[in-house]
């Protein structure tokens, strides 16, 4: 591991990240990588938000589907846990709550293969530091 | 690729469904498949899009065109001109007020996207266990910056001019606390993170930690920067396993990154950051407790000054801040002072992470500028009242806050303006209730809480509140008398003046403030032996109506007391002197036939 030794090496590690380095490592193309990112904070794991990320582990490993599968915190809509963020590059993202079992098949057969949205969608609610410094 | 041309979003979130948006799905599917259009078009509900006040929302991608206040009789006109002809909608879309002009795109709308995502940026958006993703989101640059750029000075300028306070609850300036622990002279000198997160209901720390531990790591190490301290210690609770666990993920990451350790980034300044456990105990969210706690002695507080920064940790000078306080600290020196100052309101700068919860639709985690209206949290993020019950009161600052009330709703969120209204912004629970909580009880409740966490060691507190707590039972039991009242009030102020912490200081607003806002429910428990919510058990009776009971027996035999008796076939009866309160009988009954009175 090269430790970083000075700002200019933290500024060059950013560059070299452009997209995602864990993507990177698993992937020769991340650009096509589709990011599936579960909250896992304290409640969405209450909520079953690691059966959640099984699922899909195992959903996309069946279909040989080009995604990787990854954690996040709390993304703060309690009241739909567990939440999901799918991520396909060219889109914006979209967060899908309430989600189980079925719905994780119905989210990798219908919004990430076919591109069709589904029910379930939670509209962002909330500013970025970027789209609030833009207004 | 999609295979419709256009998606009609229509908000599912429950105050949207009672302004009948699930009719307006049927009949927006309806209109589709006469204009032959199913196939280009899909209606789809959502989550609650947090403009509930302009409900039934609808949303009409790939053009973003946002509709408000929708009813079903609009359905045939959006798919006539908007899906089928590819107009807009005018008289639909929302009206600005300030210009009187309609938005299309909502995007452009001022406030309807009312939160701002400064301490929570990373929280949800990056791995928290991979330092990568943080780094990516510029995570340590800002440490970086400082390091090579700035002096310990110039740092706490920046801190100082951006107004950030205190987000613990007390709302001392960030920049203040900075300066003066640099000045003290004693080394070494240690950086303390306050994870004692203890009001009930709240989770603001816990999801930071858990989300974005890297911010608040970094954050250390540039307090640490500029109070001259190269040791960092986070006092977490034992009952967060989860965040302690990112911590440790985190905490071993940038050491191997070598952004904690020594010479970071060949400055030449050492820091590092160690886990110290908290028990959970609700005083050692107070930093003298808190450092008396971390020493391995009893938590209790001890008198200020003098101030953690003289004479904090073992005896060292020490700088206390929360979470949510360290986790604002880098993007301001990233961003800049004037940034962050220019949101919020005179006084209180930057947002405010609150936990929403209690009677609400939308509960959750929430980031919203200072100055935001409680109306706004309340009926707009959080999606109004469960069930379409009316507002009740709405909680802050946990066991050292108050209850507000409606005449409080368009009071705009700051340190200053909680505080004048009898609450604090505290470290941000917020619980709202509705019609069915009773005030008097929820007084009662903050207090039990207080006299479990008083930690003994001032009398005002440890006999003042137990005082009080014995009030509210007697109150709440239906033997309160008047002069009780009177009584709570003096002592509640009594031990406001003489308690010697803050949690001592504070521990009577709940009663306060449930005094000066709902008197009348405080009387007439005291002077009807009613409890007008119906929840104190020793002031209601069950009764079952004779005209409506029909003797199926249901209650009889449910009843785990023996209460009730009658023949079968003919209305029963309760024997008050036997019955519980349980509300069985209540829910068994199908006939809707007892009642509370």
């Amino acid at each position: 591991m090269n430790k970083i030794k000075s700002l200019d090496d933290l500024r060059k590690m950013k560059q070299n990240m452009a997209g995602d380095l864990s993507i990177r490592e698993k992937s020769t193309n991340p650009e096509k990588m589709i990011q599936i990112r579960v909250a896992m904070a304290t409640c969405g794991i209450a909520a079953g938000a690691r059966g959640v990320m099984n699922a899909f582990v195992e959903k996309i490993e069946k279909d040989k589907i080009p995604a990787i599968v990854t954690q996040t915190g709390c993304m703060g809509f309690c009241y739909a846990e567990p939440t999901v963020e799918v991520r396909i590059p060219g889109k914006d993202p979209v967060v899908f709550g309430h989600v189980d079992a079925a719905k994780v098949e119905e989210i990798v057969d219908k919004y990430i293969v076919k591109g069709e949205l589904i029910d379930g969608i939670l509209p962002v609610s909330f500013q970025t530091i970027e789209e609030h410094e833009n207004k | 690729m999609a295979e419709y041309k256009n998606y009609i979003l229509v908000c599912g979130g429950t105050g949207c469904r009672a302004s009948r948006s699930s009719e307006l799905v049927e009949e927006l599917n309806k209109q589709l498949k006469i204009y032959q259009l199913e196939n280009d078009a899909k209606v789809l509900t959502t989550g609650c899009f947090g403009f509930c006040e302009k409900g039934p929302n609808v949303k009409i991608i790939p053009d973003n065109t946002f509709y408000t206040r929708v009813k079903p009789e609009d359905a045939e006109e959006i798919v006539k001109e908007h899906i089928l002809k590819g107009r807009k909608v005018q008289r639909l879309l929302y009206l600005d007020p300030d210009t009187n002009k309609h938005i299309s795109d909502d995007k452009h709308m001022e406030f309807y996207k009312k939160q701002v995502r400064i301490a929570l940026r990373n929280c949800g958006f990056i791995d928290p266990e991979n330092i990568k993703e943080s780094i990516e989101r510029d995570g340590y640059a800002a440490l970086g910056k400082v390091l090579t750029e700035l002096t310990p000075e110039q740092t706490i300028d920046i801190i100082l001019k951006s107004g950030l306070r205190g987000r613990g609850g007390a709302g001392f300036p960030t920049g203040k606390k900075w300066a003066i622990a640099s000045k003290s002279v004693a080394k070494p000198k240690y950086v303390i993170c306050n994870a004692d997160e203890g009001d009930p209901g709240a989770f603001m720390d816990r999801s930071i930690l858990e989300g974005d531990p890297h911010s608040v790591l970094e954050a250390m190490a540039i307090c640490g920067y500029c109070i001259g301290a190269e040791h960092g210690l986070i006092y977490v609770r034992a009952e967060y396993p989860l965040a302690i666990h990112r911590l440790q993920v985190a905490i071993k990451q940038a050491r191997e990154y070598g952004l904690l350790g020594n010479d970071i980034m060949g400055s030449g300044f050492n820091f590092d950051v160690e886990l110290r456990y908290g028990a959970g105990a609700f005083v050692c969210g107070e930093e003298t407790a808190l450092i008396h706690s971390m020493e391995g002695k009893r938590g209790e507080p001890t008198l200020k000054p003098p101030f953690p920064a003289v004479h904090g940790y073992l005896g060292q000078p020490s700088n206390v801040n929360n979470v949510e306080t360290f986790a604002n600290v880098p993007i301001i020196i990233l961003k800049g002072a004037d940034w962050f100052s220019s949101i919020g309101t005179a006084t209180s700068k930057g947002t405010k992470v609150f936990a929403l919860a209690g009677k609400i639709n939308n509960v959750g985690l929430i980031e919203v500028p200072m100055g935001t209206t409680l109306r706004e949290v309340i009926f707009d993020i959080g999606g109004g009242m469960k069930n379409g019950k009316k507002f009740k009161a709405v909680q802050t600052g946990g066991p050292s806050g108050g209850c507000l009330t409606e005449k409080h709703l368009d009071v705009p969120i700051d340190y200053d303006n909680l505080k004048a209204a009898g609450s604090i912004m505290g470290s941000g629970g917020m619980i709202v209730m509705d019609e069915d909580n009773c005030m008097v009880a929820v007084a009662k409740f903050y207090l039990e809480f207080i006299v479990g966490e008083s930690c003994g060691k001032c009398s005002p507190c440890r006999i003042g509140n137990m005082r009080m707590l014995e009030i509210l039972t007697k109150i709440c039991d239906g033997k309160g008398t008047m002069d009780d009242l009177y009584e709570l009030r003096d002592l509640a102020h009594v031990i406001k003046d003489t308690a010697l912490c803050g949690l001592g200081q504070t521990s009577p607003n709940p009663v306060l403030s449930t005094l000066d806002n709902f008197w009348d429910e405080y009387v007439a428990h005291v002077r009807d032996h009613k409890c007008p919510a119906g929840v104190c058990k020793n002031l209601m009776e069950y009764h079952i109506d004779p005209a409506i009971c029909v003797g199926c027996g249901a209650c009889q035999r449910n009843c785990p007391a023996d209460a009730i008796s009658g023949e079968k076939r003919a209305p029963h009866t309760i024997d008050q002197s036997k019955c519980i309160k349980c509300g069985t009988c209540r829910e068994k009954c199908k006939f809707g036939a007892i009642s509370i009175q």
